[in-house]
């Protein structure tokens, strides 16, 4: 029984400690925003890594899952009779919970993955020493312009999900499900509310924030050789996954709780 | 110059440094030798402030690090590190002129590349490379590049971590040459760690000796094989036999 519970405590310990690291981190982070020097090329480098080249995942995803949600909102509703509602779920279901979610966790594959073997790598090859031995602040120079680029790009990459999710919709309902096009999207755009469209975007940036952050901390905590950078990469892609599903249930408590 | 007062560090249970006392005079070349795991890199890093240390003192030109501007006191050193630590995703040259492209020395691009370019000629590498990313060098070209970065800026003091670690003999024997050549030039204040007896008889004015996390001997290169020191000598001679446990 002492046993069990000296596990249960070096564990509640162990938590609490990696939240308080975390915090600092983030809070460390946070307090490099105003204070020069700024590196404008490596957030500009960040904005295009991040958000450019993330657009055919993000993309591609947001087609699929558009059309898919289109066949089984169809396929469901055609049980009550109630297969008109296809273009404002289609069109609720990805702006308010699947766009952002699953453009986050697209972005977390993607981008926390690169993020944290990126920075690992330089910590285990001593790269990031030397950053500060050229008299540069890794915080600065690597975590900040990462996570203020992801935080920024994400509402438009979350964005251009939920236009492309609806699309896929309109293709599926319009080309397959026998919808009138201009009824489709007529229904779709009155359907949707300036709290749905808000709510899409601000889990963006809040999800970005998080990708970015958890890369950049599971980076700069790697451990030596190639086992630590394999098990950076994989702490942070979990975490950023699960954190980001913890946020838009929090986020979507917040925004549309009666 | 550079003085270390009674520096202990530890890992965990594991005490590296325990109780080093050690001093570099302004303008000389100091080679710290000693086994793998003697705690010659943590030394050099604690001095850097890469790693704090748990206790001890460590006075550059008789301030205090820990009470120094950190950006200014950085400024004045240079470092070459053993892998290089080169920046994959820069280009040679921006590697060189890392530090003349942003910050407190910052230079106009054109400036800064052309003193990356004379920077990796001094270390014997021609324009060509300038371009180049670094993996797509060989190891003795990649420390070269970590060199003339190491003195970009001109520093005062150089710190050389196992330059000629994973070198053949030839391009060691070059890479000792060149650092002889450019600390006596600059006038600089060098502590070099290594193993490599080659390059301790081509780079030092003094030998430090680091030996279960003290310096064991320390003193002039040219007292060093007479010192009479038991330790010094096996590890000079690197033989099995002796104080040093070898395990095999």
């Amino acid at each position: 029984m002492s046993r069990l519970l000296a596990a249960i405590g070096a564990t509640t310990l162990g938590l609490l400690a990696a939240i308080g690291r975390l915090a600092l981190f983030v809070g460390e982070t946070l307090s490099h925003l105003f204070r020069p020097p700024f590196y404008p090329r490596e957030f500009g480098h960040a904005l295009i890594q991040i958000g450019y080249f993330s657009l055919p995942v993000v993309g591609l995803t947001a087609l699929f899952t558009g059309g898919a949600l289109a066949l089984q909102i169809y396929a469901g509703g055609s049980r009550f009779d109630a297969q008109a509602v296809v273009p404002q779920i289609v069109a609720i279901g990805m702006v308010r919970e699947l766009g952002p979610v699953l453009v986050g966790l697209m972005i977390a594959a993607r981008v926390t993955s690169s993020i944290a073997a990126e920075i690992a790598t330089m910590k285990v090859t001593e790269q990031i020493d030397a950053l500060v031995t050229l008299s540069t602040h890794p915080m600065k120079y690597l975590t900040l312009p990462r996570v203020l680029a992801a935080t920024l790009v994400m509402p438009v990459l979350v964005g251009i999900g939920d236009i492309i999710g609806i699309f896929g919709g309109y293709l599926v309902g319009t080309e397959r499900l026998g919808f009138n096009a201009a009824a489709y999207l007529k229904n779709t755009a009155d359907f949707l509310t300036r709290l749905d469209i808000i709510s899409s975007l601000v889990k963006g940036a809040v999800f970005g924030f998080i990708a970015a952050l958890m890369g950049c901390y599971y980076g700069m905590q790697s451990d030596r050789g190639a086992m630590g950078v394999g098990r950076a990469t994989k702490s942070s892609v979990v975490a950023a996954a699960i954190l980001i599903l913890a946020a838009n249930f929090l986020l979507t408590e917040a925004f549309f709780s009666a | 110059m550079i003085r270390l007062t009674d520096l202990h560090k530890s890992f965990g249970t594991n005490a590296v440094l325990r109780g080093v006392d050690l001093h570099v005079p302004k303008g000389e070349s100091m080679v710290v030798i000693g086994g793998s795991g003697t705690g010659k890199s943590v030394l050099i890093k604690c001095i850097l402030g890469l790693i704090t240390p748990d206790s001890g003192v460590i006075e550059v030109d008789g301030q205090d690090v820990t009470e120094a501007d950190r950006d200014a006191f950085l400024a004045r050193f240079g470092m070459l590190f053993q892998g290089g630590a080169l920046f994959d995703s820069l280009p040679v040259w921006q590697n060189v002129a890392f530090r003349l492209l942003r910050g407190s020395l910052k230079r106009p691009k054109s400036e800064a590349r052309e003193i990356a370019i004379e920077k990796l000629r001094r270390v014997g590498l021609s324009s060509d490379v300038a371009d180049r990313l670094p993996a797509e060098l060989s190891g003795g070209m990649q420390k070269r590049v970590g060199l003339a970065r190491a003195i970009a800026a001109n520093p005062e003091i150089i710190f050389f971590d196992e330059p000629t670690t994973g070198l053949d003999p030839i391009m060691a024997g070059v890479i000792n040459d060149l650092i002889r050549e450019i600390v006596t030039e600059m006038g600089a204040t060098a502590i070099t760690i290594t193993h490599d007896m080659a390059s301790v008889r081509a780079i030092a004015d003094d030998v430090a000796m680091l030996h279960a996390g003290k310096v064991r001997w320390s003193g002039p290169v040219a007292q060093m094989d007479d010192s009479g020191d038991p330790y010094l000598h096996q590890f000079i001679t690197g033989s099995a036999e002796g104080p040093i446990e070898a395990i095999r």
